[in-house]
Protein backbone atom coordinates (compact mmCIF):
# COMPACT_ATOMS: atom_id res chain seq x y z
CA UNK A 1 0.00 0.00 0.00
CA UNK A 2 1.13 3.86 -0.76
CA UNK A 3 0.02 4.64 2.47
CA UNK A 4 2.87 3.87 4.39
CA UNK A 5 4.82 6.86 2.08
CA UNK A 6 1.79 9.05 3.23
CA UNK A 7 1.68 8.51 6.66
CA UNK A 8 5.40 8.18 7.29
CA UNK A 9 6.58 6.36 10.94
CA UNK A 10 7.90 10.31 11.91
CA UNK A 11 3.90 11.54 11.57
CA UNK A 12 1.90 8.69 13.36
CA UNK A 13 4.97 9.41 15.86
CA UNK A 14 3.89 13.20 16.38
CA UNK A 15 -0.32 12.49 15.74
CA UNK A 16 -0.08 9.87 18.79
CA UNK A 17 2.53 12.00 21.02
CA UNK A 18 2.46 15.51 19.92
CA UNK A 19 4.65 18.24 20.94
CA UNK A 20 4.15 21.55 22.98
CA UNK A 21 0.21 20.81 22.50
CA UNK A 22 -1.62 22.92 25.14
CA UNK A 23 -2.25 26.85 24.92
CA UNK A 24 0.57 28.52 26.75
CA UNK A 25 1.02 32.08 28.37
CA UNK A 26 2.92 34.29 27.41
CA UNK A 27 1.76 35.32 24.00
CA UNK A 28 1.81 37.75 21.48
CA UNK A 29 -0.70 37.15 19.42
CA UNK A 30 -3.80 33.98 18.93
CA UNK A 31 -5.34 33.11 15.59
CA UNK A 32 -8.03 30.82 14.71
CA UNK A 33 -7.63 29.33 11.90
CA UNK A 34 -10.52 26.56 9.97
CA UNK A 35 -10.04 24.26 7.19
CA UNK A 36 -13.41 24.85 5.46
CA UNK A 37 -14.36 21.52 3.80
CA UNK A 38 -13.77 19.35 6.77
CA UNK A 39 -14.30 21.72 9.86
CA UNK A 40 -10.46 20.89 11.32
CA UNK A 41 -9.39 23.90 13.23
CA UNK A 42 -6.39 25.55 15.41
CA UNK A 43 -5.82 27.75 17.60
CA UNK A 44 -2.45 29.09 17.90
CA UNK A 45 -0.12 31.54 19.41
CA UNK A 46 3.47 32.81 19.18
CA UNK A 47 5.46 34.55 21.54
CA UNK A 48 8.37 36.13 20.24
CA UNK A 49 11.17 37.50 22.14
CA UNK A 50 14.01 39.64 20.99
CA UNK A 51 17.88 38.36 20.63
CA UNK A 52 20.20 40.83 19.46
CA UNK A 53 17.41 43.25 17.93
CA UNK A 54 16.25 40.36 15.92
CA UNK A 55 13.12 38.59 16.61
CA UNK A 56 13.21 34.82 17.79
CA UNK A 57 10.27 32.50 18.03
CA UNK A 58 10.26 31.83 21.88
CA UNK A 59 6.86 29.65 21.76
CA UNK A 60 4.51 28.43 19.38
CA UNK A 61 1.06 26.59 21.75
CA UNK A 62 -1.86 25.51 20.26
CA UNK A 63 -4.76 23.81 20.81
CA UNK A 64 -6.47 21.67 17.33
CA UNK A 65 -8.71 19.60 15.89
CA UNK A 66 -7.82 17.62 13.10
CA UNK A 67 -6.68 14.43 11.03
CA UNK A 68 -3.26 13.12 11.34
CA UNK A 69 -1.69 15.01 8.80
CA UNK A 70 -2.98 17.97 10.36
CA UNK A 71 -2.20 17.23 13.77
CA UNK A 72 1.09 16.30 13.08
CA UNK A 73 2.07 19.03 10.85
CA UNK A 74 1.56 21.29 13.29
CA UNK A 75 3.48 19.24 15.75
CA UNK A 76 6.57 19.04 13.64
CA UNK A 77 6.39 22.98 12.58
CA UNK A 78 6.72 23.84 16.79
CA UNK A 79 9.90 21.86 16.94
CA UNK A 80 11.25 22.94 13.14
CA UNK A 81 10.33 27.08 14.93
CA UNK A 82 11.00 27.22 18.08
CA UNK A 83 14.50 28.88 18.58
CA UNK A 84 14.65 29.75 15.71
CA UNK A 85 14.69 33.51 14.45
CA UNK A 86 11.86 34.74 12.96
CA UNK A 87 13.68 35.44 9.29
CA UNK A 88 14.89 31.66 9.73
CA UNK A 89 11.75 30.14 10.20
CA UNK A 90 9.97 32.06 7.34
CA UNK A 91 12.17 30.62 5.16
CA UNK A 92 11.73 26.92 6.52
CA UNK A 93 7.57 28.06 6.47
CA UNK A 94 8.40 28.55 2.87
CA UNK A 95 10.14 25.74 2.26
CA UNK A 96 7.12 23.35 3.34
CA UNK A 97 4.66 25.68 1.37
CA UNK A 98 6.99 24.70 -1.70
CA UNK A 99 7.40 20.93 -0.91
CA UNK A 100 3.55 20.50 -0.68
CA UNK A 101 2.88 22.31 -3.61
CA UNK A 102 5.24 20.01 -5.93
CA UNK A 103 2.77 17.75 -6.65
CA UNK A 104 5.76 15.29 -5.34
CA UNK A 105 8.04 16.36 -8.01
CA UNK A 106 10.41 18.42 -5.84
CA UNK A 107 13.58 17.01 -3.78
CA UNK A 108 12.89 18.13 -0.27
CA UNK A 109 15.83 19.54 1.38
CA UNK A 110 16.20 18.30 4.91
CA UNK A 111 18.67 20.33 5.73
CA UNK A 112 16.21 23.02 6.19
CA UNK A 113 13.42 20.80 6.42
CA UNK A 114 14.21 18.64 9.40
CA UNK A 115 11.59 15.95 10.29
CA UNK A 116 8.90 17.99 8.31
CA UNK A 117 10.62 16.32 4.98
CA UNK A 118 8.42 13.18 6.20
CA UNK A 119 5.08 15.39 4.53
CA UNK A 120 6.40 14.59 0.97
CA UNK A 121 3.65 12.06 0.56
CA UNK A 122 1.13 14.50 1.26
CA UNK A 123 2.33 16.58 -2.11
CA UNK A 124 0.78 13.62 -3.70
CA UNK A 125 -2.48 13.92 -2.25
CA UNK A 126 -3.98 17.35 -2.89
CA UNK A 127 -6.81 17.16 -0.93
CA UNK A 128 -4.61 16.63 2.14
CA UNK A 129 -2.29 19.53 1.45
CA UNK A 130 -4.72 21.65 3.42
CA UNK A 131 -4.19 19.43 6.23
CA UNK A 132 -0.48 20.03 6.50
CA UNK A 133 -1.08 23.64 6.48
CA UNK A 134 -2.85 24.36 8.24
CA UNK A 135 -0.55 24.95 11.54
CA UNK A 136 1.91 26.78 8.93
CA UNK A 137 -0.75 29.22 7.78
CA UNK A 138 -1.77 29.82 11.41
CA UNK A 139 1.21 30.22 12.44
CA UNK A 140 2.65 32.62 9.45
CA UNK A 141 -0.31 34.80 10.44
CA UNK A 142 0.21 34.67 14.24
CA UNK A 143 3.67 35.80 14.17
CA UNK A 144 2.78 38.45 11.43
CA UNK A 145 0.26 39.71 13.51
CA UNK A 146 2.66 39.46 16.72
CA UNK A 147 5.16 41.59 14.52
CA UNK A 148 2.98 44.14 13.43
CA UNK A 149 1.92 44.67 16.91
CA UNK A 150 5.34 44.88 18.43
CA UNK A 151 6.09 47.18 16.01
CA UNK A 152 10.14 47.74 14.55
CA UNK A 153 12.23 47.10 17.74
CA UNK A 154 9.45 47.26 20.12
CA UNK A 155 10.01 44.79 22.26
CA UNK A 156 12.91 43.71 24.12
CA UNK A 157 12.98 41.05 26.17
CA UNK A 158 9.61 39.02 27.17
CA UNK B 1 -48.32 8.45 8.25
CA UNK B 2 -48.05 10.73 5.41
CA UNK B 3 -43.58 10.50 5.34
CA UNK B 4 -44.56 6.63 4.48
CA UNK B 5 -46.91 7.44 2.02
CA UNK B 6 -44.42 9.48 0.10
CA UNK B 7 -41.76 6.80 0.20
CA UNK B 8 -42.72 4.61 -2.69
CA UNK B 9 -41.93 0.57 -1.20
CA UNK B 10 -42.07 -2.21 -2.83
CA UNK B 11 -45.82 -3.67 -3.48
CA UNK B 12 -45.11 -7.02 -2.66
CA UNK B 13 -43.36 -9.57 -5.08
CA UNK B 14 -45.01 -7.53 -7.86
CA UNK B 15 -41.65 -6.11 -8.18
CA UNK B 16 -38.60 -7.83 -9.38
CA UNK B 17 -35.29 -6.76 -7.71
CA UNK B 18 -33.00 -4.54 -9.95
CA UNK B 19 -30.96 -6.22 -11.81
CA UNK B 20 -27.57 -5.01 -10.55
CA UNK B 21 -24.83 -6.66 -13.15
CA UNK B 22 -27.13 -4.74 -15.90
CA UNK B 23 -27.34 -1.52 -14.47
CA UNK B 24 -23.71 -1.27 -13.73
CA UNK B 25 -22.77 -2.52 -17.39
CA UNK B 26 -24.41 1.23 -18.24
CA UNK B 27 -21.85 2.96 -16.40
CA UNK B 28 -18.54 3.03 -18.19
CA UNK B 29 -16.64 4.75 -15.01
CA UNK B 30 -17.92 1.64 -12.58
CA UNK B 31 -15.09 -0.37 -15.00
CA UNK B 32 -12.40 1.72 -13.99
CA UNK B 33 -9.57 0.46 -11.76
CA UNK B 34 -8.07 2.97 -8.95
CA UNK B 35 -5.15 3.12 -6.69
CA UNK B 36 -2.91 0.83 -7.81
CA UNK B 37 -5.23 -1.07 -9.94
CA UNK B 38 -8.33 -1.85 -7.08
CA UNK B 39 -11.97 -1.42 -9.03
CA UNK B 40 -13.41 1.44 -8.02
CA UNK B 41 -15.88 1.15 -5.66
CA UNK B 42 -17.76 4.54 -5.69
CA UNK B 43 -19.91 5.18 -2.75
CA UNK B 44 -19.76 9.31 -2.88
CA UNK B 45 -23.55 9.09 -4.76
CA UNK B 46 -24.74 11.88 -2.36
CA UNK B 47 -22.05 14.06 -3.54
CA UNK B 48 -22.47 13.84 -6.96
CA UNK B 49 -23.19 10.27 -8.88
CA UNK B 50 -22.42 8.97 -11.69
CA UNK B 51 -23.53 8.91 -15.54
CA UNK B 52 -24.79 5.73 -17.67
CA UNK B 53 -23.97 6.48 -20.96
CA UNK B 54 -27.49 6.64 -22.01
CA UNK B 55 -27.03 10.09 -20.43
CA UNK B 56 -23.42 10.59 -22.11
CA UNK B 57 -25.31 9.57 -25.23
CA UNK B 58 -28.10 12.18 -25.26
CA UNK B 59 -25.79 14.99 -24.43
CA UNK B 60 -23.35 14.12 -26.96
CA UNK B 61 -25.81 13.53 -29.67
CA UNK B 62 -27.42 17.15 -28.56
CA UNK B 63 -23.88 18.66 -29.60
CA UNK B 64 -23.09 16.51 -32.66
CA UNK B 65 -26.79 17.10 -34.37
CA UNK B 66 -28.16 20.09 -32.99
CA UNK B 67 -26.48 22.46 -31.08
CA UNK B 68 -27.72 25.85 -31.26
CA UNK B 69 -28.79 29.03 -28.52
CA UNK B 70 -32.89 28.01 -27.87
CA UNK B 71 -35.36 30.32 -28.01
CA UNK B 72 -33.22 32.60 -30.15
CA UNK B 73 -32.53 32.57 -33.86
CA UNK B 74 -35.31 30.94 -36.48
CA UNK B 75 -33.00 28.84 -38.24
CA UNK B 76 -33.73 25.24 -37.74
CA UNK B 77 -30.83 23.76 -35.42
CA UNK B 78 -32.19 26.89 -33.00
CA UNK B 79 -35.95 25.69 -33.07
CA UNK B 80 -34.39 21.95 -32.78
CA UNK B 81 -32.54 23.22 -30.06
CA UNK B 82 -35.56 24.95 -28.18
CA UNK B 83 -37.78 21.45 -28.93
CA UNK B 84 -35.12 19.73 -27.21
CA UNK B 85 -34.69 21.80 -24.46
CA UNK B 86 -38.54 22.62 -23.87
CA UNK B 87 -39.37 18.53 -24.37
CA UNK B 88 -36.81 18.14 -21.50
CA UNK B 89 -39.20 20.46 -19.20
CA UNK B 90 -42.04 18.46 -20.37
CA UNK B 91 -39.66 14.94 -19.03
CA UNK B 92 -38.41 16.68 -15.60
CA UNK B 93 -42.34 17.77 -14.77
CA UNK B 94 -43.50 14.24 -15.38
CA UNK B 95 -40.83 12.51 -13.30
CA UNK B 96 -42.03 15.01 -10.41
CA UNK B 97 -45.56 14.59 -11.11
CA UNK B 98 -45.71 18.60 -11.89
CA UNK B 99 -46.94 20.86 -15.23
CA UNK B 100 -44.03 21.76 -17.36
CA UNK B 101 -44.65 25.24 -16.70
CA UNK B 102 -43.96 25.18 -13.07
CA UNK B 103 -40.24 23.83 -13.81
CA UNK B 104 -37.58 26.33 -13.94
CA UNK B 105 -34.40 25.29 -15.15
CA UNK B 106 -31.88 27.17 -12.59
CA UNK B 107 -27.88 25.79 -12.48
CA UNK B 108 -28.25 23.57 -9.09
CA UNK B 109 -30.12 22.97 -6.54
CA UNK B 110 -28.16 25.60 -4.72
CA UNK B 111 -29.08 28.38 -7.07
CA UNK B 112 -32.67 26.87 -6.93
CA UNK B 113 -32.61 28.09 -3.04
CA UNK B 114 -31.40 31.12 -3.56
CA UNK B 115 -34.08 31.93 -6.27
CA UNK B 116 -36.85 31.74 -4.21
CA UNK B 117 -34.55 33.64 -1.27
CA UNK B 118 -34.07 36.56 -3.60
CA UNK B 119 -36.89 36.68 -5.30
CA UNK B 120 -38.31 37.06 -1.68
CA UNK B 121 -36.20 40.34 -0.77
CA UNK B 122 -36.83 42.04 -4.34
CA UNK B 123 -40.55 41.88 -3.76
CA UNK B 124 -39.62 44.10 -1.61
CA UNK B 125 -39.38 46.65 -4.90
CA UNK B 126 -42.00 45.00 -6.87
CA UNK B 127 -45.51 45.18 -7.97
CA UNK B 128 -48.27 44.49 -5.34
CA UNK B 129 -48.63 41.03 -6.98
CA UNK B 130 -45.53 39.96 -4.79
CA UNK B 131 -47.27 40.94 -1.99
CA UNK B 132 -47.01 37.07 -0.87
CA UNK B 133 -43.25 37.31 -0.94
CA UNK B 134 -42.41 40.32 1.40
CA UNK B 135 -40.74 39.82 4.45
CA UNK B 136 -39.19 41.85 7.28
CA UNK B 137 -38.98 42.76 10.66
CA UNK B 138 -41.40 40.61 12.65
CA UNK B 139 -41.41 37.84 10.17
CA UNK B 140 -39.73 34.75 10.72
CA UNK B 141 -38.16 32.22 8.27
CA UNK B 142 -37.80 28.77 9.99
CA UNK B 143 -35.37 25.90 9.05
CA UNK B 144 -33.81 23.32 10.19
CA UNK B 145 -30.60 22.06 12.17
CA UNK B 146 -29.90 19.20 9.45
CA UNK B 147 -30.12 21.28 6.59
CA UNK B 148 -27.08 21.38 3.44
CA UNK B 149 -26.03 24.88 3.96
CA UNK B 150 -27.61 25.02 0.84
CA UNK B 151 -30.76 25.41 2.43
CA UNK B 152 -29.75 27.61 5.26
CA UNK B 153 -27.24 29.83 4.52
CA UNK B 154 -29.50 31.84 1.63
CA UNK B 155 -32.31 32.37 4.30
CA UNK B 156 -29.36 33.84 7.05
CA UNK B 157 -28.81 35.90 4.52
CA UNK B 158 -32.43 36.91 3.18
CA UNK B 159 -32.68 37.37 6.94
CA UNK B 160 -29.83 40.01 7.21
CA UNK B 161 -31.29 41.95 3.93
CA UNK B 162 -34.63 42.21 4.98
CA UNK B 163 -34.90 42.44 9.76
CA UNK B 164 -36.56 39.12 9.37
CA UNK B 165 -35.82 36.10 11.94
CA UNK B 166 -34.05 33.15 11.29
CA UNK B 167 -35.45 30.45 13.96
CA UNK B 168 -34.79 26.80 13.22
CA UNK B 169 -36.58 22.71 14.48
CA UNK B 170 -33.27 20.94 16.22
CA UNK B 171 -32.53 17.59 15.95
CA UNK B 172 -32.91 14.59 18.61
CA UNK B 173 -29.64 12.85 19.15
CA UNK B 174 -30.91 10.30 16.71
CA UNK B 175 -30.43 12.57 14.28
CA UNK B 176 -34.34 12.74 13.19
CA UNK B 177 -35.92 16.87 13.44
CA UNK B 178 -37.65 17.56 16.65
CA UNK B 179 -41.05 18.39 16.29
CA UNK B 180 -41.78 18.64 19.42
CA UNK B 181 -42.01 22.53 20.13
CA UNK B 182 -43.52 23.02 16.23
CA UNK B 183 -46.64 24.58 17.34
CA UNK B 184 -44.71 27.35 19.09
CA UNK B 185 -41.94 27.57 16.36
CA UNK B 186 -44.56 27.83 13.39
CA UNK B 187 -46.84 30.37 13.94
CA UNK B 188 -48.66 33.62 11.49
CA UNK B 189 -44.97 35.24 11.83
CA UNK B 190 -43.83 32.65 9.88
CA UNK B 191 -43.21 33.17 6.19
CA UNK B 192 -41.11 30.30 4.70
CA UNK B 193 -40.55 26.95 6.32
CA UNK B 194 -37.36 25.31 4.54
CA UNK B 195 -37.03 21.74 5.13
CA UNK B 196 -34.84 18.87 3.40
CA UNK B 197 -36.58 16.14 2.22
CA UNK B 198 -33.54 13.52 3.21
CA UNK B 199 -30.61 14.51 5.35
CA UNK B 200 -27.62 14.22 3.39
CA UNK B 201 -25.54 13.65 6.19
CA UNK B 202 -28.17 11.13 8.16
CA UNK B 203 -30.41 10.27 5.34
CA UNK B 204 -32.96 11.39 7.52
CA UNK B 205 -36.18 11.76 6.07
CA UNK B 206 -38.60 14.61 8.15
CA UNK B 207 -42.46 14.22 7.37
CA UNK B 208 -42.60 17.10 5.30
CA UNK B 209 -46.29 16.81 4.29
CA UNK B 210 -47.19 17.27 8.57
CA UNK B 211 -44.25 20.13 8.67
CA UNK B 212 -46.64 21.47 4.86
CA UNK B 213 -50.10 21.34 6.42
CA UNK B 214 -48.97 22.59 9.81
CA UNK B 215 -47.17 25.59 7.90
CA UNK B 216 -49.89 26.23 5.18
CA UNK B 217 -52.44 27.11 7.98
CA UNK B 218 -50.20 30.04 9.29
CA UNK B 219 -49.81 30.62 5.47
CA UNK B 220 -46.44 29.87 5.45
CA UNK B 221 -44.37 28.83 2.20
CA UNK B 222 -42.90 25.36 2.35
CA UNK B 223 -39.67 25.31 0.13
CA UNK B 224 -37.78 21.35 -0.19
CA UNK B 225 -34.79 20.81 -0.62
CA UNK B 226 -34.48 17.52 -2.76
CA UNK B 227 -30.79 17.44 -3.71
CA UNK B 228 -31.23 13.79 -2.02
CA UNK B 229 -34.39 12.71 -2.56
CA UNK B 230 -35.75 13.10 -5.84
CA UNK B 231 -32.72 11.23 -7.40
CA UNK B 232 -33.49 7.80 -4.95
CA UNK B 233 -37.45 7.62 -4.64
CA UNK B 234 -40.49 8.60 -6.58
CA UNK B 235 -41.73 11.86 -5.45
CA UNK B 236 -44.69 13.32 -6.55
CA UNK B 237 -45.09 17.23 -5.34
CA UNK B 238 -48.60 17.14 -5.41
CA UNK B 239 -48.36 14.04 -2.49
CA UNK B 240 -45.55 16.58 -1.17
CA UNK B 241 -47.52 19.31 -0.01
CA UNK B 242 -45.11 21.94 -0.41
CA UNK B 243 -44.99 25.10 -2.21
CA UNK B 244 -41.42 24.86 -3.95
CA UNK B 245 -38.95 22.08 -4.35
CA UNK B 246 -35.19 22.23 -5.48
CA UNK B 247 -32.97 19.62 -7.07
CA UNK B 248 -30.18 18.81 -9.15
CA UNK B 249 -29.30 16.96 -12.07
CA UNK B 250 -25.83 15.90 -11.03
CA UNK B 251 -26.85 13.89 -8.28
CA UNK B 252 -29.53 11.70 -10.05
CA UNK B 253 -27.03 10.32 -13.14
CA UNK B 254 -27.49 13.96 -15.06
CA UNK B 255 -25.31 16.15 -16.21
CA UNK B 256 -23.80 18.75 -14.00
CA UNK B 257 -24.64 22.48 -14.47
CA UNK B 258 -28.36 22.08 -14.28
CA UNK B 259 -30.71 22.23 -11.68
CA UNK B 260 -34.44 22.42 -10.78
CA UNK B 261 -36.74 24.65 -9.14
CA UNK B 262 -40.11 23.55 -9.27
CA UNK B 263 -43.14 26.08 -7.87
CA UNK B 264 -46.83 25.97 -7.52
CA UNK B 265 -47.82 28.24 -10.49
CA UNK B 266 -49.47 30.88 -8.66
CA UNK B 267 -46.78 31.38 -7.01
CA UNK B 268 -44.29 31.79 -9.40
CA UNK B 269 -46.71 33.89 -11.55
CA UNK B 270 -46.40 36.28 -8.46
CA UNK B 271 -43.24 36.06 -7.68
CA UNK B 272 -40.24 38.74 -9.10
CA UNK B 273 -37.13 37.67 -10.87
CA UNK B 274 -33.51 36.66 -9.45
CA UNK B 275 -31.12 37.04 -12.10
CA UNK B 276 -32.44 39.32 -14.82
CA UNK B 277 -31.23 39.85 -18.95
CA UNK B 278 -32.07 38.54 -21.80
CA UNK B 279 -34.36 35.78 -22.38
CA UNK B 280 -37.20 36.58 -19.57
CA UNK B 281 -37.89 40.03 -19.97
CA UNK B 282 -41.50 41.09 -22.59
CA UNK B 283 -40.24 44.59 -22.95
CA UNK B 284 -37.00 46.14 -22.56
CA UNK B 285 -37.08 50.78 -22.85
CA UNK B 286 -34.12 52.51 -21.24
CA UNK B 287 -36.54 53.52 -18.32
CA UNK B 288 -37.22 50.04 -17.03
CA UNK B 289 -38.62 46.70 -18.38
CA UNK B 290 -41.38 44.13 -18.35
CA UNK B 291 -40.55 40.81 -17.76
CA UNK B 292 -41.80 37.15 -19.35
CA UNK B 293 -44.21 34.64 -17.68
CA UNK B 294 -42.90 31.87 -15.71
CA UNK B 295 -40.87 29.46 -16.56
CA UNK B 296 -38.83 32.15 -18.81
CA UNK B 297 -39.20 34.95 -16.02
CA UNK B 298 -36.55 32.78 -13.94
CA UNK B 299 -34.10 31.59 -16.80
CA UNK B 300 -32.24 35.09 -17.80
CA UNK B 301 -29.59 33.88 -20.41
CA UNK B 302 -29.28 31.18 -23.20
CA UNK B 303 -30.58 28.20 -21.84
CA UNK B 304 -28.62 24.57 -20.27
CA UNK B 305 -30.20 23.06 -23.32
CA UNK B 306 -27.68 20.03 -23.48
CA UNK B 307 -27.68 19.44 -19.22
CA UNK B 308 -31.17 19.39 -20.10
CA UNK B 309 -31.56 16.82 -22.61
CA UNK B 310 -28.92 14.71 -20.49
CA UNK B 311 -30.82 15.42 -17.42
CA UNK B 312 -34.25 14.02 -19.34
CA UNK B 313 -32.58 11.47 -20.26
CA UNK B 314 -31.34 10.49 -16.76
CA UNK B 315 -35.21 10.53 -15.55
CA UNK B 316 -35.80 8.03 -19.18
CA UNK B 317 -32.85 5.70 -17.42
CA UNK B 318 -34.41 6.11 -14.36
CA UNK B 319 -37.91 5.65 -14.60
CA UNK B 320 -36.97 2.74 -17.31
CA UNK B 321 -35.35 1.01 -13.92
CA UNK B 322 -38.16 2.19 -11.77
CA UNK B 323 -38.48 4.55 -8.37
CA UNK B 324 -39.74 2.08 -6.36
CA UNK B 325 -37.22 -0.50 -7.39
CA UNK B 326 -34.26 1.85 -7.09
CA UNK B 327 -35.54 2.69 -3.69
CA UNK B 328 -35.59 -0.66 -3.21
CA UNK B 329 -32.14 -2.00 -3.84
CA UNK B 330 -30.91 1.14 -2.04
CA UNK B 331 -33.49 0.51 1.16
CA UNK B 332 -31.42 -3.27 1.13
CA UNK B 333 -27.81 -1.89 1.06
CA UNK B 334 -28.52 0.63 4.07
CA UNK B 335 -30.06 -1.96 5.93
CA UNK B 336 -26.67 -4.02 5.15
CA UNK B 337 -24.58 -0.92 5.66
CA UNK B 338 -26.59 -0.08 9.06
CA UNK B 339 -25.76 -3.49 10.27
CA UNK B 340 -21.85 -3.82 8.97
CA UNK B 341 -21.07 -0.89 9.91
CA UNK B 342 -22.44 -0.36 13.51
CA UNK B 343 -21.71 -3.53 14.02
CA UNK B 344 -17.72 -3.14 14.00
CA UNK B 345 -16.46 -2.35 17.65
CA UNK B 346 -15.73 1.68 18.10
CA UNK B 347 -17.48 2.72 15.03
CA UNK B 348 -20.67 5.15 15.98
CA UNK B 349 -23.39 5.14 13.17
CA UNK B 350 -24.92 8.87 13.07
CA UNK B 351 -28.68 8.90 12.49
CA UNK B 352 -31.26 6.59 12.33
CA UNK B 353 -30.25 2.66 12.86
CA UNK B 354 -33.05 1.18 10.69
CA UNK B 355 -34.36 2.17 6.97
CA UNK B 356 -37.52 3.40 8.26
CA UNK B 357 -37.70 7.37 6.53
CA UNK B 358 -34.20 7.32 6.42
CA UNK B 359 -32.37 7.10 2.74
CA UNK B 360 -29.12 5.74 1.60
CA UNK B 361 -26.54 7.95 3.01
CA UNK B 362 -24.30 6.34 6.08
CA UNK B 363 -22.30 8.53 8.45
CA UNK B 364 -20.05 7.66 10.92
CA UNK B 365 -16.96 8.25 13.38
CA UNK B 366 -14.78 5.90 13.81
CA UNK B 367 -12.95 6.28 17.73
CA UNK B 368 -9.74 7.38 17.38
CA UNK B 369 -9.46 7.71 14.10
CA UNK B 370 -10.17 10.94 12.02
CA UNK B 371 -12.57 11.22 9.29
CA UNK B 372 -9.90 11.99 6.54
CA UNK B 373 -7.68 9.22 7.94
CA UNK B 374 -10.30 6.49 7.39
CA UNK B 375 -11.33 8.42 3.86
CA UNK B 376 -7.57 7.80 3.38
CA UNK B 377 -7.29 4.42 4.11
CA UNK B 378 -10.31 3.66 2.13
CA UNK B 379 -9.46 5.37 -1.06
CA UNK B 380 -6.23 3.32 -0.94
CA UNK B 381 -8.61 0.37 -1.62
CA UNK B 382 -10.48 2.45 -4.27
CA UNK B 383 -13.33 3.26 -1.98
CA UNK B 384 -14.49 6.62 -2.62
CA UNK B 385 -16.40 8.04 -0.01
CA UNK B 386 -16.78 11.78 1.28
CA UNK B 387 -15.29 12.82 4.65
CA UNK B 388 -15.84 16.10 6.45
CA UNK B 389 -18.95 18.02 7.16
CA UNK B 390 -20.75 17.59 4.47
CA UNK B 391 -21.74 20.99 3.73
CA UNK B 392 -24.20 20.55 6.99
CA UNK B 393 -21.79 21.41 9.87
CA UNK B 394 -24.76 23.05 12.10
CA UNK B 395 -25.77 19.12 12.28
CA UNK B 396 -22.41 17.59 12.99
CA UNK B 397 -22.02 20.55 15.62
CA UNK B 398 -25.12 19.53 16.89
CA UNK B 399 -24.96 15.48 17.13
CA UNK B 400 -21.86 16.35 19.10
CA UNK B 401 -19.31 15.53 16.19
CA UNK B 402 -16.57 17.64 14.10
CA UNK B 403 -16.70 15.51 11.12
CA UNK B 404 -17.97 12.40 9.42
CA UNK B 405 -17.12 10.03 7.17
CA UNK B 406 -19.63 9.17 4.74
CA UNK B 407 -20.89 6.61 2.37
CA UNK B 408 -23.81 6.66 -0.11
CA UNK B 409 -25.32 4.00 -1.88
CA UNK B 410 -27.00 4.33 -4.87
CA UNK B 411 -28.95 2.04 -7.65
CA UNK B 412 -25.51 0.42 -9.47
CA UNK B 413 -23.82 0.01 -5.60
CA UNK B 414 -23.68 -3.78 -4.61
CA UNK B 415 -23.25 -5.83 -0.92
CA UNK B 416 -20.63 -6.68 -2.03
CA UNK B 417 -19.35 -3.42 -2.44
CA UNK B 418 -20.74 -2.52 1.20
CA UNK B 419 -19.01 -5.43 2.38
CA UNK B 420 -16.00 -3.94 1.51
CA UNK B 421 -16.54 -0.46 3.12
CA UNK B 422 -16.96 -2.59 6.56
CA UNK B 423 -13.68 -4.08 5.65
CA UNK B 424 -12.01 -0.96 4.65
CA UNK B 425 -12.99 0.73 7.85
CA UNK B 426 -11.06 -2.60 10.14
CA UNK B 427 -7.91 -1.83 7.79
CA UNK B 428 -8.05 1.80 8.99
CA UNK B 429 -8.19 0.65 12.97
CA UNK B 430 -6.04 -1.30 12.22
CA UNK B 431 -3.72 1.28 10.65
CA UNK B 432 -3.63 3.77 13.06
CA UNK B 433 -3.79 1.20 16.04
CA UNK B 434 -7.47 1.83 16.80
CA UNK B 435 -8.77 -1.47 16.28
Amino acid sequence: MELESLYQEIILDHYRHPHRKGLREPFDAQVHHVNPTCGDEVTLRVALKDAAGEPVVADVSYDALGCSISQASTSVLTDMVVGKTVAEAMDISAEFLALMQSRGESEPDEDVLGDAVAFEGVAKYPARIKCALLGWMAWKDATARALAEAGPGAKDDS
Amino acid sequence: MTAASETVRLGGAALSPLDTEAVRADFPILGRAVRGGHPLIYLDSGATSQKPRQVLDAERDFYTVHNAAAHRGNHLLAEETTDAYEGARVRVAEFIGADPGEIIFTKSATEALNLVAYAMSNAATAGPEAERFRVGPGDEILVTEMEHHANLVPWQQLCLRTGATLRWFGVTPEGRLDLSNAAELISDRTKVVAVTHQSNVTGAVPPVADIARLAHAHGALVVVDGAQSVPHRSVDVAALGADFLAFSAHKMLGPSGIGVLWGRRELLEAMPPYVTGGSMIEVVRMEGSTFLPPPERFEAGVPPAAQAVGLAAACDYLDGIGMARVHAHEEALTAHGLEAVAAIPGVRVLGPLTTENRGGALSFVVDGVHPHDVGQVLDELGIAVRTGHHCAWPLHRALGVQATTRATFYLYNTHDEVDALADGIRQAQKFFGAA
